[in-house]
């Protein structure tokens, strides 16, 4: 077994189930400082449920979740563990769509989360310079007075996952990041999710498998609640389990 | 983008400096006219037209205190009629000590209710009432905390849509129940009346009528002020999104508890105070202010007058109300099947109620700029120049 | 000769009594009128000795008579202070002979003057008419005997109170006989030894009239004996009454639970399949209660015999009704908000203001007079002070038979099926070809039907105003939150727990303070469960 002290995640022998229906059944999954793991899986495999349990939005039955090698996630809530550094893209693009793309970076700066702090909160030079940074690396700089509701899926994708930079999280969970885009868009966003992997962990859960190959990491194929392997892709492609659980009904 | 002053933000939205200047005209203009003017003359203003004005001023506020909760952070409250009533009594309270021993009864301490009911003293929680300055803390006070504790638990515990409409109106209901409860100590079913004086000053005196108005009409603009400092702030666009998009706002790091709490004492707060200012007024707070209905009336005034606006709602309480005291004194039966189609039709039809419609913002727009050119012609464009925006 | 004398004896005796018989009832009689001429006093003691004796003769005339007395209908002529049983008629009184029963003319108002009484002489005369019935062959009138005699305690009963009892053969009338005897022979009787027995029997009364009287003994005698033996036996009696005061209360709870759930279950189903908050539902409710109104007065006018049927005529009349009134609402208005919920709460607000002010102004805004059929009246009463009500009985059978019926409706039937898949699955549902446009509105028709026939049955224990439905709508939401939704168990469920907690707390607290517990302990359970008793877990509820 890996010593955790020197994963950014560490999940072991992780349990949940709703209604007697096990999503998530023994669990265990390290991803290390620095890290950009793909994790794939079938419909209903519990990839979206383990997303949900490391960002607090759902408590395990059982089991261990730690951040950084020391701090129990299983013990915190969804903005505690944002600040702690845990960034989260949805499968579904989520923005604020009556807010601007400005707007929606700037509610996305690294700090100031107390209602007071809002209240009286005044942007500095450097956060206006920094939002310009992530405008120009998501491609928005043209949109950044538009309402969000008014983007494309695929400039909605992108304004979330700028919204993750804003934050500037030392892991970003990224849960389907290509679905609906363009093959352009997704040749773009394979870059863009490995330029951001230089700085910081990454995990991208996804079904497209070109994508995936594209990003070149190491992969996890997630069946039944469980890891079935654990590999490069090419590896856990050849793996029988996994063609069997792909192809096999 | 660089923001811009605060003031100059409400000066560039025209429908609101429109509004908030004929508020700020009349706060005075009204008063001047009903002490000034001659009974004679056709621009005097009677008393009871002040009173009733003040008291759709006090609406407009309770109304204002409605859409900031619900037009920016999506909180529909069905309870708030609650902290209206809630400030009425405090203010009621303080109105019956001052009754002193003018009572139908002569007893110096005890108000009238509790001598009927045989009481030999005044219950502990009427202690303090009877100075000015605590009276007011307790109108800032009881609404704020009864706010910040079902909000605690409410959103806490993630209670959120409708859920929380139909809590909010059960918090309504039980406080119904129980103020009409005699051993409740606040007047039972007859609640607080009979007033006679604030600070010294007779309630029915024409000069008092007026101040209230002015008070209104000023608590009003007030409270535009602070609705508007905190949607224009920082916090005010983490509230609208976590209106949008609330478990967005969660993973971003924003404890959206905390915040719907904010927005929800102080909305609550400036119900009391309207409620304060209501009561002197109208001369009486009973327990029906407690009724759900009333609540939800609240809510169509917001809808109306267009959610998430801060105007809208003012001009939305102004004017059903307007409309219900002319129908219902003309048309009593024709009321309610006018309230009941104001909800169908303006959910249906007018979902950003008539400010956010753009044809009426218009139409008032186009007037202000013929009423300002035909004011100050050289400081404003040529309307038929005016390039549509 | 002595067999022949001895049957001429016989026969003689015989001849004897056929001729004296009469002779004894005209004798009788005369005596009889005699003692009833000495009714005729102003002196109150007088009367009461009067009334004994009259009651003493034990004949069975002297029943109309006291009664007349009673209900001051007994005057005498001032002409001849003669005493007869008076009818008024117009301007005059018909005057009866109180001993044969004739009409013998009338007499006018200055003519004739009544003969008061007071309330003790009530008391008495309630007692004694009591003891006069305590044989009547129909076993209904002596319970009541037997019950006004214990009420009016009067020792002169005593006599013939043991008489009725030897020949009594019903049990119970013979157990409120023997309560009677008891009640007398303790609070009259002089042997300590008699009056402890008493006690001892009465103890074996759970009865809150029997309480009543130990309490009224021990507060009258110094006997510290009997204090005692009375106390304890008040506070056995009490302990059971206590008991039987629970069911009571999980009586009123369950039949308050059972409106509610007839109130709430229609509103589960719209709630809990569409997502929709229809505020209107009390509106519902209202309308079957207005068309069993309408039911009940074509029954009046046209079949007055069939007026016990009437109910299962409203009962399909008032589903039709509101269900076309359902469909009406949900295809005009709530079909445009799918997805606003809180839209739809405040439209559906609209709504209802509009339907009271549509009734208000066919009907008016006064209660309505809606009947109960015969089968629904009346009561099962007990001896231990508990009432059960044939209407509250009927309607708790009622709200489950309809709990039953749309649990089959939902798993045996093809629209069940179609509506529990547009519950969990809309999106999918759709894709399957289910139309769930179709569903929606036959689901809002369904929920409002089951308003309708709620409001049948709510017409029959409250009052059919306009206002009708706002008194249940906040329970009914306070059912559906805190079953959890989209449950018909879990409305079950809440619906009964709300009702016994409400009927439990209200001895304790008062009926609005009780309210007033149960709205705060429903809002701090939200707080622990927000979706409810039985709610749906996993991650497709809050997608």
């Amino acid at each position: 077994m890996k010593q955790h002290t020197d994963t950014i995640l560490y999940l072991d022998s992780v349990s949940v189930s709703f209604d007697g229906f096990k999503a998530i059944n023994n669990l265990s999954l390290y991803i290390e400082q620095g890290e950009l793991r793909a994790i794939i899986g079938p419909n209903g495999a519990g990839k979206t449920t383990m997303m949900d349990i490391i960002t607090g939005k759902t408590r395990p039955d059982t089991g261990t979740v730690l951040f950084n090698g020391d701090t129990a996630l299983t013990e915190l809530d969804e903005a505690a563990i944002a600040n702690l550094g845990i960034g989260r893209k949805f499968q579904k693009p989520t923005v604020f769509e009556h807010h601007t793309v400005f707007d929606n970076l700037e509610l996305s700066l690294k700090g100031n989360r107390t209602p007071f702090e809002s209240l009286f909160f005044k942007l500095k030079t450097e956060q206006r310079d920094r939002i310009d940074d992530v405008l120009k690396t998501i491609n928005l700089q043209d949109a950044r007075n538009q309402e969000a509701g008014s983007l494309s899926h695929g400039q909605k994708q992108w304004l979330e996952i700028g919204m993750l930079l804003m934050q500037d999280p030392d892991l970003l969970l990224v849960d389907e990041p290509v679905a609906g885009m363009t093959d352009a868009e997704t040749i773009e966003t394979a870059r863009l999710l490995k330029d951001i992997s230089k700085n910081h962990s990454v995990i991208v859960v996804e079904h497209d498998m070109d994508f995936v190959k594209s990003l070149d990491c190491r992969v996890n194929v997630l069946h039944e609640g469980s890891v079935l392997a654990e590999g490069s892709l090419d590896l856990v492609q050849s793996n029988p389990e996994v063609i069997e659980v792909y192809l096999g009904r | 983008m660089i923001r811009q002053p605060f003031i100059l933000r409400i000066l560039q939205d025209r429908l609101a400096s429109f509004i908030l200047g004929l508020l700020l005209l009349s706060a005075f203009l009204v008063p001047a006219l009903n002490l000034y003017v001659s009974p004679e003359s056709a621009l005097h203003v009677p008393s009871y037209v002040v009173t009733l004005l003040g008291k759709y001023l006090t609406y407009a506020l309770l109304a204002l205190s409605v859409d900031l909760v619900w037009g920016y952070c999506g909180i529909l409250s069905l309870g708030h009629g609650a902290f209206f009533a809630l400030g009425g009594y405090a203010m009621g309270m303080h109105m019956m000590r001052q009754i002193g021993d003018r009572g139908v009864y002569g007893d110096p301490v005890l108000p009238d209710f509790m001598v009927f009911l045989d009481w030999k003293e005044l219950p502990w929680y009427w202690y303090g009432f009877d100075n000015f300055g605590f009276a007011l803390l307790m109108v800032l006070l009881v609404p704020g905390l009864l706010a910040f504790i079902f909000g605690w638990f409410a959103f806490r515990s993630r209670v959120t849509g409708v859920y929380l409409s139909i809590i909010t109106q059960a918090m309504t209901y039980a406080l119904l129940l129980a103020f009409f409860r005699n051993d409740m100590g606040f007047g039972g079913n007859n609640g607080l009346t009979d007033f006679k004086d604030i600070l010294g000053f007779d309630l029915k005196s024409d000069g008092m009528r007026a101040s209230l108005f002015f008070l209104s009409a000023m608590a009003v603009i007030f409270g535009y002020f602070v609705c508007k400092f905190i949607v224009e702030s920082r916090l005010g666009r983490v509230i609208i999104a976590i209106r949008d998009a609330e478990s967005r706002a969660r993973f971003l790091g924003y404890r959206v508890e905390y915040y719907k709490l904010f927005v929800f004492v102080v909305s609550a707060v400036l119900a009391g105070i309207a409620g304060a200012l209501y009561v002197p007024q109208v001369g009486i707070i009973n327990p029906s202010e407690f009724a759900p209905a009333n609540s939800i009336e609240i809510v169509i005034w917001v809808a109306l007058g267009g959610r998430g606006t801060l105007i809208g709602p003012i001009i939305g309480a102004l004017v059903v109300n307007y409309a219900k005291t002319y129908f219902t004194g003309a048309l009593p039966e024709i009321w309610l099947y006018m309230l009941g189609g104001l909800f169908i039709l303006t959910t249906l039809f007018l979902p950003k109620g008539i400010t956010g419609t753009e044809s009426i913002a218009q139409s008032f727009e186009n007037y202000r700029l013929k009423l300002a050119r035909w004011l100050r012609p050289h400081d404003f464009p040529d309307l038929n120049k005016e390039p549509a925006e | 000769m002595t067999i022949l004398s001895k049957f001429s004896w016989l026969a003689l005796f015989a001849v004897l009594v056929a001729f004296t018989a009469p002779v004894q009832n005209v004798a009788h009689a005369d005596e009889f009128s005699k003692i009833v001429q000495t009714l005729n006093t102003k002196s109150k003691k007088k009367l009461g000795k009067a009334i004994d004796a009259v009651v003493a003769t034990g004949d069975e005339r002297a029943v109309p008579v006291l009664e007349a007395l009673l209900e001051g209908k007994l005057f005498y002529r001032k002409t001849d202070n003669q005493v007869f049983i008076t009818e008024k008629s117009g301007k005059v009184y018909l005057l009866t002979d109180p001993s044969t029963g004739k009409e013998i003319g009338e007499a006018t108002r200055k003519e004739a003057k009544k003969i008061g009484i007071n309330n003790r002489l009530r008391g008495q005369l309630k007692g004694a008419l009591g003891g006069m019935t305590l044989m009547s062959p129909d076993a209904e009138k002596r319970l009541k005997a037997a019950n006004d005699v214990f009420k009016a305690g009067d020792p002169a009963m005593l006599k013939i109170l043991k008489k009725a009892l030897l020949r009594e053969e019903d049990g119970t009338v013979k157990e409120r006989m023997n309560r009677a005897l008891a009640a007398i022979e303790l609070e009259h009787a002089k042997d300590l030894q008699i009056r402890l027995l008493a006690v001892q029997k009465l103890g074996e009364y759970t009865d809150p009239e029997v309480a009543a009287l130990l309490n009224k003994i021990i507060a009258g005698t110094k006997d510290e004996q009997l204090i005692a033996s009375a106390t304890e036996t008040l506070s056995d009696v009490e302990s059971s009454l206590a008991s039987w005061a629970i069911v009571g209360n999980l009586f009123q709870g369950v039949s308050l639970g059972s409106v509610l759930l007839l109130a709430a279950v229609g509103l589960a189903i719209t709630f809990g399949v569409m997502g929709v908050i229809n505020m209107a539902h009390g509106e519902m409710v209202m309308l079957g209660a207005y068309t069993t109104f309408m039911v009940q007065e074509v029954f009046r006018n046209y079949f007055p015999g069939a007026f016990d049927w009437s109910l299962l005529v409203a009962l399909p009349a008032a589903f039709l009704v509101t269900g076309l009134v359902g469909i009406a609402i949900e295809r005009g208005i709530i079909r445009w908000l799918y997805g606003r919920p809180l839209e739809t709460l405040l439209a559906t607000w609209g709504l209802s203001l509009v339907l009271q002010q549509i009734i208000r102004s066919f009907f008016g805004p006064t209660n309505q007079e809606v009947g109960n059929p015969s089968w629904m009246s009346g009561a099962i009463e007990t001896s231990t002070g508990l009432v059960l009500t044939y209407n509250r009985i009927w309607i708790i059978l009622f709200s489950l038979a309809v709990i039953a019926l749309l649990a089959v409706i939902a798993r045996r039937t093809m629209f069940g099926l179609q509506m529990r898949a547009v519950t969990q699955n809309r999106a999918m549902a759709n894709s399957m070809g289910i139309r769930s446009g179709w569903v929606d509105a036959l689901t809002f028709a369904l929920g409002s039907g089951i308003a309708g026939i709620a409001g049948v049955a709510l017409s029959q224990i409250d009052n059919v105003s306009p206002n009708l439905g706002q008194s249940y709508i906040i329970d009914s939401f306070m059912v559906v939150v805190f079953g959890g939704v989209g449950n018909l168990w879990g409305t079950l469920v809440g619906a009964f727990s709300l009702g016994i907690a409400n009927k439990f707390m209200e001895p304790y607290a008062g009926a609005v303070l009780g309210k007033i517990l149960v709205l705060v302990g429903i809002i701090l359970f939200i707080q622990k469960r927000p979706r409810g008793l039985f709610a749906l877990k996993g991650r497709a509820v809050e997608a």
